[in-house]
């Protein structure tokens, strides 16, 4: 260093390199694989212009497990729990791609009760995964109370889940024509009681500290702008592409289950930057509050899981009068229910953007192929373009409003 | 339609897209199929840049948007790979799967000049399946790790992989071995040998299939189901792959298969019919023929006198 000093000592004309210049190399640093701002581990092989970034060569995979060729090798009920791995923050979001694309195949009937209560779960889901990705994001840019605020909110979530799952992360809960069970009214009431006061009571002070926050603002706004050319051509979704100011959401232009029957909006940004992504998600949050309450109203009783005896096993009471119902207890537990061969590929709204599963059934009682569509893969992939001349601290503020979790990414 | 009861979801009807897509495609195209309510063109490979570039600017078709590229693996056929693409109209909120056929030499032109996000989706299927995509000009691995050797999706590349890593304490580093495993794989199928399977179960190498015996005389009034011949594969064995197709499930309105009808109810009425409760000659359904077991002769030592 003192060698560099004293060359360049006495040289004051930058514009005549010829007297002692030294030209200086790009610098090439790793970010992660271990590292708290990364959401997991995520390796960023990034070349820095002093502290501009000139390029960003996101290396994934370090979580890989092998789910879609493990499924390949389990029956359909067995396949499900891995989609809860996926995606840890937001399980039933990946369930319920997955379970729409074998009734697909089956053509199979959901009773009225079993799709509210999973529209009902897909959206505590979706403010259960908001609040882990608006804390860490406010986190990663610099405040930290926020975060312990929206936490508790996740912690109320998981414990609802444990209520009617008995998991608390890894829910399990939905099925291939319903819900595993139904849910006990007090867990209804006790929910509903948490939309109206606690919901917003927490979350709006916790948005507060931050939404109008001068450090905030600067750390966000105008950063890692998007067009909706690009949004469109990099693959976007979810609010990523509502971010860019695309009014496009799957619950509204392809619903699913109950989703046509909820009254809702869709909230879109204006400039395409970070601080619109964080702010569709919190005003997501409190539409995702707005189709539960609809669907506490609307919610009928009934069944909840199909009746079709060939694909959801019976309960257990049956079982001890029935000798049918043993039988087929014993077949789906055991071989499974043979699917149609086909191929589908159905997509989801789930939080953080379109999750789909392209299934290829050969008519036997295992997959064929599931090929599973990560909302982070092509969300990360952009990461090149959106970080291309911004400085090195904004990485993390891109990163979290990119909003990715690498167990779904890797898969 | 009208007989589709799922809840997946809902988007605008496939009607006249086969028909937009042949218009616009030529002779691009070279399959279009309508199934599980989904619509799938297949294009000629050398020509998919073309073609997906047709899909995605001719007014009517507009798939603005590349939602995901899945490799497939059929290893019977000829040219064993698919590429999918899963392509999404946001004007048109309509889906369609294009597929283009290839196998491991052959590349398909990469369609990272039209969707950049291709990049990475190719890398993937490159990584998991070998299928090279020719333009694509970063076709690195992507998820498996680094210096990984194979492709893990094919149906060929077994479930354990060949393998493992793990630290060791003498060479302080990471060190990779080959898989050994505490217990064998354990597959289950379910296929039996008397539903259909087509394998000859261990122990049984020696077993031809006989011509049936003649039916014992039947015990009870009910009469013996002709045995099947062991060899022909029944056509609907319970183990074996549905043969319906998703699609004719949906054409069906409310698919029921035609059960055989039960002229005579099966009733048992009175123990005669069961056996239940007897023993003796009239003990219903007789049990296997048992030979008279020979007296146990206890062998004398021979050496000993």
């Amino acid at each position: 260093m003192a060698d560099y000093l004293d060359e360049i000592e006495g040289v004051i004309d930058g514009g005549k390199p010829e007297k002692g210049d030294t030209e200086i190399a790009n610098y090439t640093i790793n970010f992660g694989p271990q590292h708290p701002a990364a959401h997991g581990v995520l390796r960023l092989v990034t070349e820095l212009d002093g502290e501009i970034i000139e390029r960003v060569d996101p290396h994934v995979g370090l979580l890989h497990r092998g789910t879609e060729k493990l499924i390949e090798y389990k029956t359909y009920t067995q396949a499900l729990p891995y989609f809860d791995r996926l995606d840890y923050c937001s399980p039933l979001g990946m369930e319920y791609s997955y379970v729409l694309a074998v009734e697909k195949l089956l053509d199979l009937e959901v009773p009225l009760r079993g799709q509210y209560l999973r529209v009902f779960f897909a959206e505590l889901t979706r403010i259960c995964n908001h609040m882990l990705n608006l804390g860490s994001h406010v986190m990663d840019v610099g405040a930290m109370t926020p975060n312990l605020w929206m936490f508790e909110i996740r912690e109320d979530c998981l414990n609802f889940f444990e209520r009617a799952s008995g998991a608390r992360m890894h829910s399990n809960y939905f099925r291939v024509g319903g819900v595993r069970q139904d849910v006990p009214l007090k867990l209804l009431t006790d929910i509903a009681e948490w939309l109206d006061t606690r919901l917003p009571r927490l979350f709006g002070d916790a948005i507060s500290l931050v939404a109008e926050n001068r450090i905030f603002l600067q750390r966000n706004v105008d950063i890692a702008v998007v067009s909706r050319e690009d949004a469109v051509a990099w693959g976007f979704s979810g609010p990523m592409i509502r971010g860019a100011g695309i009014p496009w959401d799957l619950r509204k232009s392809q619903p699913y289950d109950v989703y046509d029957r909820m009254d809702f909006e869709v909230p879109v940004g204006t400039r395409g930057d970070c601080y619109d992504r964080f702010m569709v998600r919190v005003e997501e949050v409190y539409q995702s509050a707005r189709i539960m309450k609809q669907c506490l109203q609307q919610m009928p009783e009934g069944p909840v899981l199909t009746l079709d005896r060939k694909v959801a096993p019976p309960r257990r009471g049956e079982m001890k009068q029935s000798m049918e119902a043993l039988i087929h207890h014993f077949k789906l537990f055991t071989e499974g229910y043979h699917v149609p061969a086909g191929e589908v590929y159905v997509a989801t709204e789930s939080p953080k953007g379109e999750f789909g599963v392209y299934l290829v059934s050969d008519g036997t009682n295992k997959p064929y192929r599931c090929k599973i569509r990560p909302t982070a893969f092509s969300h990360l992939q952009a990461m090149d373009f959106m970080s291309k001349g911004h400085m090195l601290a904004d990485i993390t503020a891109i990163l979290g409003a990119l909003d990715i979790v690498f167990g779904e990414c890797d898969r | 339609m009208s007989a589709v009861k799922t809840v997946a979801p809902r988007y605008a009807s496939n009607e006249g897209v086969i028909d937009a897509a042949k218009a616009a495609l030529g002779d691009i195209l070279v399959h279009a199929e309508d199934k599980v309510g989904e619509v799938n063109l297949t294009l000629d490979r050398a020509r998919v840049v073309e073609g997906m570039t047709l899909l995605r600017d001719t007014p009517g078709l507009e798939f603005q948007q590349l939602m995901e590229i899945a490799g497939v693996d059929y290893p019977e056929r000829p040219e064993r790979f698919e590429v999918v693409y899963c392509l999404l109209s946001l004007t048109r909120n309509h889906r369609i799967k294009v597929k283009a056929i290839t196998d491991e030499e052959q590349a398909v032109p990469s369609v990272t000049g039209i969707w950049p996000v291709a990049g990475w989706l190719e890398r993937e299927v490159y990584d998991m399946y070998g299928v090279l995509f020719s333009g694509n000009t970063d076709l690195r691995r992507i998820l498996t790790d680094y210096g990984f050797v194979g492709h893990p999706q094919r149906k060929d590349f077994p479930l354990t992989g060949f393998v493992e890593l793990r630290y060791s304490e003498e060479a302080k580093r990471v060190v990779y071995e080959p898989v050994t495993l505490a217990q064998d794989f354990r597959t289950f199928d379910f296929m039996s040998p008397w539903e259909g399977a087509e394998y000859i179960l261990p122990g049984d190498e020696k077993y031809v299939a006989p011509t049936p015996p003649a039916p014992p005389p039947a015990p009870a009034a009910k009469p013996a189901p002709a045995p099947a011949p062991a060899v022909a594969p029944q056509p609907e064995a319970k183990g074996a792959p549905t043969p319906l197709t998703a699609d004719e499930i949906r054409k069906a309105p409310a698919a029921k298969p035609a059960r055989a009808k039960v002229t005579k109810p099966k009733t048992s009425d009175s123990t005669a019919d069961t056996g239940a409760g007897k023993s003796g000659p009239e003990a219903g359904p007789e049990p296997a023929e048992k030979k008279p077991r020979k007296p146990r002769v206890k062998k004398a030592p021979e050496g000993e006198a």
